[in-house]
């Protein structure tokens, strides 16, 4: 972890900026409603099966834990391995806020939210102590509270279901509702990177004493960063009973935790759209490679050695993708502009 | 008497957990890499020794066999997959690791099916127990136990007073600068994945006993607990993980004898995250300061 | 960068040599052999699609490989013999690891691939969450072994699941046999229960086992619980529950745990009389000494001991086929499989003009199974109000370091 990533700071750059700001938001605006208008376009009208519906929405659920982690894991440098342990959080405290609430598409919100400010809290609470540890340290610590937060669930039936499952939730994550929340995870975690508090976060990760001393409170920013990754995981626990139906607390395990960290790390730690990938690649992966049969998790597992040797910083690295970034380089090519011009447009989102 | 009873049920689990707790705790005091393939190591021992025996070998050639297996295995494991990884980032190691404990165990579940098969423990380890001042102890549980302490006692001389082990020494403290003293980093790499995994083989025999049954997945919970025990002791101290080891297997019976049986896990980690709040290094760890 | 295409590239190539190699060599992944048509009496073009939906793959893979093996062995029986009415039946399977998500995407596979009805899933939770979606479709599903009562019967909305059916007992079933079975035959006045926290199959047996207890004035001295299916040391529980001296014991969990406990109960000293549910199918084979468990019963679907013909019919040709003893959990599939494809032969039979997969072909499928009433393998099953089968269980007993068929026991 010690290159340092060019996409710390746009500021530097402003001026050779090409697209200016209203125009690169109009841009991104566009693409969303195009990608969300051909999503439902092709669910309504039969184009994809049903198979390719379900793991597309999966697919959505997956895309947030996975950039969430990414706050803590790629930008704040930390190694967490209790994530499944705040999904599991939002997916219970959502679910039950549901089943209590009348159904419509303000409660809906309502509990989404709640699951998200629920798994923040747990988040700080976690977070406290956790942060004073370095590295495995701090591994093993969330290892720990996962493991707890599901044997709470196991030991509480009463409120919980425990083991026999929680049943009965609202299905409300459909297409709509998980594009919008992915856009505005991908956005969330996007702009407070590039604000003064992203920048402090990047800052410890790249030398927190360094960072310390000029000044930065670290346990704050460290504590924040790891609540706002716990809330918005939170939030992708809730989408997922929506998209389940039913809550098992065998699917929020250790096993799980590292699942999502593999998707960051296969990915490329602090790269957004790396996170994005793995996620969508590893969620689809089981139904597509139906026909390995029992080979397949065991081809899995050589593919994760072999990447993780030849790329060890994961596929994509640190590189960022960006709509804006891409239309300035074709400009600056037509124009034909330096090379290096490019370059940094490419870095900035 | 029940006091007693469980206080060996809760020594005989606490030295397995120490064994393998060693293991975890040398490996990681050399390159920092928590090995989540040591507790499906473990697990491949377990099936070469059951491999053996149903063949008809002697047990004293059964054992050591497993062992050795065992100590190759890893050899393997760290020359394919650690060693080009010594220079990138923890993460991508620890990854890895995953990575292979994953690979083993489906490998395993390819040739043996996800079926656990029967131990033929009494071959090992025969039944029955003697009476320690009118306490009956099984022989499994009191073969446990000594060879857990002797274990740890060889592997302590090991550590202080052989040639090997001061390499060891050296290479955790610093590795540039044992490279540069004339130290071969990478054989002594080799040599501590070695000694890790012979415990990791004796460990997988001990538990087989105990617990006589080998399956695909046996060494994932019980690695997670002997690198909880590893922590807890202080990782990198060899009578750190024996303590730690015994800690959490008392624990674990004493929950469990008070009527908490449900709650055992939550409170193991519970102890865990106290004992790392006020100690960050465990037990016996000690505390390094950060170079600026 | 080209170097990373290059590896890459032959990590494709091995990965279709592995997928060709493996659709050869693995049993449980390669479909039903078809027949060719001119062995078998009177086949048209026409196929009927069955899907399996279970986990081949996994920590609990064990048993959704011995559910498709009964299941396949079945629908082959029915191939060779003409089908459905000339049919072919056409195996379609589907790997869902065992995770309740997996479990929905494998459903809906199934469904893009044109399946009239489903066996499966295999483990509780992806079937409860796979039946979730089915009820919508009304698609016929039938599970092997699945055991909650959950998978045919939402209590807190009060629906039953019209279109799920199951070929094993529900696990408040077991319990209540059990505890009955203590009162009545052993007559047992104090128990104990020791339960896997983790399993839900364990939790509702002795939920339902300390109700019947206490309704039958069984006092349950002890509750013991272990975390999940993984735990192996069970001395600190055995000696708590010792230390009680409870006349009856009940361990609802899998054989493997069953093995385990045994030895250790030994020496914690414990000389209760241990009583298991259908988990401890095969147990015999995994005890090192037999002997350590005299005393104790199970409940069973079926015995490999019984000596009907359709039994002993089954065995020797699960044997031919796979060269294996076939468990309760492949008795259960053959007879999962063999009673949706009699309801779908019913309707071919009965109404041929409907058309496979539509709405009305499922309602007619889903109706003839749930008036299914004939003798199977592991039984007469019929059918009540929440789709569970009414059959009696087979008690088996452990006595002189030998299992033996004790008789039928119960309703």
């Amino acid at each position: 972890m010690t290159k340092t990533p060019s996409s710390a700071s746009p500021s530097l750059y402003e001026d050779k900026r090409i697209i200016s700001m209203p125009v690169r938001y109009l841009i991104n605006i566009v693409a969303i409603a195009v990608f969300m208008l051909i999503g439902n376009l092709i669910i309504s009208e039969g184009i994809i099966n049903r198979t390719y519906t379900t793991i597309l929405l999966q697919v959505g659920v997956y895309i947030i834990l996975a950039v969430s982690l990414n706050i803590s894991t790629g930008y704040l440098g930390q190694l967490p391995l209790g994530h499944a342990g705040f999904m599991a959080v939002g997916a219970y405290v959502g679910a039950l806020a549901w089943k209590a609430m009348p159904h419509g598409l303000g409660y809906m919100i309502i509990g989404l939210i709640v699951a998200g400010i629920a798994a923040g809290i747990v988040g700080i609470i976690i977070g406290i102590p956790a942060l004073r540890l370095r590295g495995d340290y701090l591994a093993i610590l969330t290892l720990g509270f996962g493991e707890i937060i599901r044997i709470i669930i196991i030991n509480l039936p009463d409120i919980t279901g425990g083991t026999p499952g929680l049943l009965n939730i609202p299905k409300y994550s459909n297409f709509n509702v998980i594009f919008i929340f992915v856009i505005l995870t991908c956005y969330i975690i996007h702009t407070m990177m590039k604000s003064r508090h992203g920048r402090a976060i990047l800052s410890i990760r790249e030398n927190e004493i360094a960072a310390e001393a000029c000044g930065i409170n670290t346990t704050y920013y460290k504590v924040m960063a790891f609540s706002v990754s716990a809330a918005l995981a939170g939030v992708a626990g809730c989408l997922y009973g929506g998209l389940q139906g039913s809550l098992f607390p065998s699917a929020f395990g250790f096993m799980d935790s590292i699942n999502i960290l593999v998707m960051v790390v296969l990915g490329g730690m602090g790269s957004m759209i790396g996170s994005v990938l793995a996620a969508s690649v590893l969620t689809a992966l089981p139904a597509m490679l139906q026909f390995l049969a029992s080979y397949r998790m065991v081809i899995y597992s050589v593919l994760l050695i072999l990447v993780m040797i030849f790329k060890p910083s994961g596929l994509m690295g640190t590189y960022d993708f960006s709509l804006t970034g891409l239309i300035e380089k074709a400009i600056i090519k037509i124009r034909g502009g330096s090379k290096n011009n490019a370059k940094e447009g490419q870095a900035n989102e | 008497m029940l006091f007693f009873s469980q206080l060996i049920n809760g020594l005989q689990l606490g030295s397995i957990y120490a064994l393998v707790a060693l293991g975890y705790s040398m490996v990681y005091g050399i390159i920092l890499l928590l090995n989540f393939a040591h507790g499906d190591i473990i697990m491949v021992g377990g099936y070469i020794a059951l491999l053996a025996i149903t063949a008809g070998l002697p047990t004293y050639i059964a054992v050591p066999l497993s062992i050795i297996g065992c100590i190759l295995l890893a050899c393997i494991i760290d020359k394919v997959a650690y060693s080009p990884l010594r220079k990138a980032p923890r993460i991508s190691l620890l990854i890895t690791a995953i990575g292979v404990s994953l690979l083993l165990q489906n490998l395993a579940q390819l040739i043996f099916s996800a079926k656990s098969q029967p131990f033929p423990s009494s071959v090992v380890i025969p039944k029955g127990s003697v009476n320690i001042g009118g306490f009956a102890i099984s022989y499994t549980a009191l073969v446990t136990l000594v060879v857990a302490v002797v274990s740890m006692l060889l592997l302590t001389w090991l550590v202080q007073k052989s040639k090997m082990g001061k390499a060891m020494r050296a290479v955790s403290e610093d590795m540039g600068a044992a490279q540069l003293m004339g130290i071969s980093v990478n054989s002594t790499i080799s040599f501590t994945f070695a000694v890790g995994s012979a415990l990791a083989g004796i460990g997988a025999i001990l538990y087989c006993c105990r617990y006589p049954q080998v399956s695909p997945t046996m060494g994932s919970l019980l690695g997670l607990k002997a690198f909880v025990a590893a922590v807890l002791g202080g990782i990198g101290s060899i009578p750190g993980a024996m303590l730690g080891g015994f800690a959490i297997g008392l624990c674990e019976v004493l929950v469990t004898s008070l009527g908490g049986s449900a709650w055992t896990d939550a409170v193991v980690f519970a102890i865990l995250i106290v004992v790392l709040l006020i100690k960050p290094t465990g037990f016996m760890g000690k505390a390094m300061s950060e170079k600026v | 960068m080209k170097k990373f295409l290059s590896i890459a590239l032959v990590l494709v190539l091995i990965v279709g040599c592995f997928a060709a190699c493996g659709n050869s060599k693995n049993p449980a992944a390669s479909g039903t052999d078809v027949p060719e048509t001119d062995e078998t009496p009177a086949v048209s073009g026409e196929t009927i699609k069955i899907g399996l939906l279970g986990n081949t793959t996994g920590d609990n893979s064990q048993y959704g490989i011995a559910v498709f093996n009964g299941a396949k062995l079945y629908i082959d029986e029915v191939n060779a013999a003409g089908g459905i009415n000339g049919k072919l039946i056409e195996v379609v399977e589907y790997d869902e690891e065992g995770d309740s998500q997996k479990a929905i995407t494998g459903y809906n596979s199934l469904v893009d691939s044109g399946v009239a009805g489903i066996i499966g899933s295999v483990l509780t939770a992806p079937t409860v969450a796979a039946v979730s979606v089915a009820y919508e479709d009304n698609m016929p599903m039938i599970s092997a072994s699945a055991t909650a009562s959950a998978v045919t019967y939402n209590e807190e909305s009060d629906t039953v699941y019209s279109n799920m059916f199951r070929s094993c007992f529900i696990d408040p079933y077991q319990g209540e046999i059990m505890a009955t079975f203590a009162k009545e035959e052993l007559g047992a006045a104090t128990a104990a229960v020791l339960v896997n926290s983790g399993s839900d199959y364990s939790v509702g047996v002795a939920a339902a086992f300390v109700e019947t207890c206490n309704e039958l004035g069984i006092e349950v001295v002890a509750s013991e619980n272990y975390a999940g299916s993984d735990t192996v040391d069970f001395a600190s529980q055995l000696t708590n529950i010792a230390a009680k001296n409870p006349d009856v014991l009940l361990i609802p969990d899998y054989y493997n745990i069953i093995a385990l406990v045994a030895e250790q109960a030994a020496d914690a000293g414990l000389k209760t009389a241990l009583l298991g549910v259908d988990g401890w199918d095969t147990v015999a084979d995994y005890v090192t000494d037999l002997s350590l468990l005299d005393g104790a019963y199970y409940c069973a679907g079926y015995s490999t001991e019984d000596t009907s013909d359709a039994v002993q019919g089954f065995i020797s040709n699960y044997e031919a086929k796979y060269g294996d003893t076939p468990n309760m959990f492949s008795a259960q599939a053959y007879d999962a499989a063999a009673i949706i494809v009699a309801a779908m032969t019913k309707v071919d039979t009965e109404a041929p003009e409907l058309e496979v997969g539509s709405d009305e072909y499922r309602q007619a499928v889903v109706d003839a199974m749930k008036a299914t009433d004939a003798d199977f393998v592991t039984g007469h099953v019929t059918y009540d109000e929440y789709n569970n089968p009414q059959k009696t269980a087979a008690i088996i007993g452990f006595a002189d370091g030998a299992s033996s068929f004790w008789g039928n026991f119960g309703a």
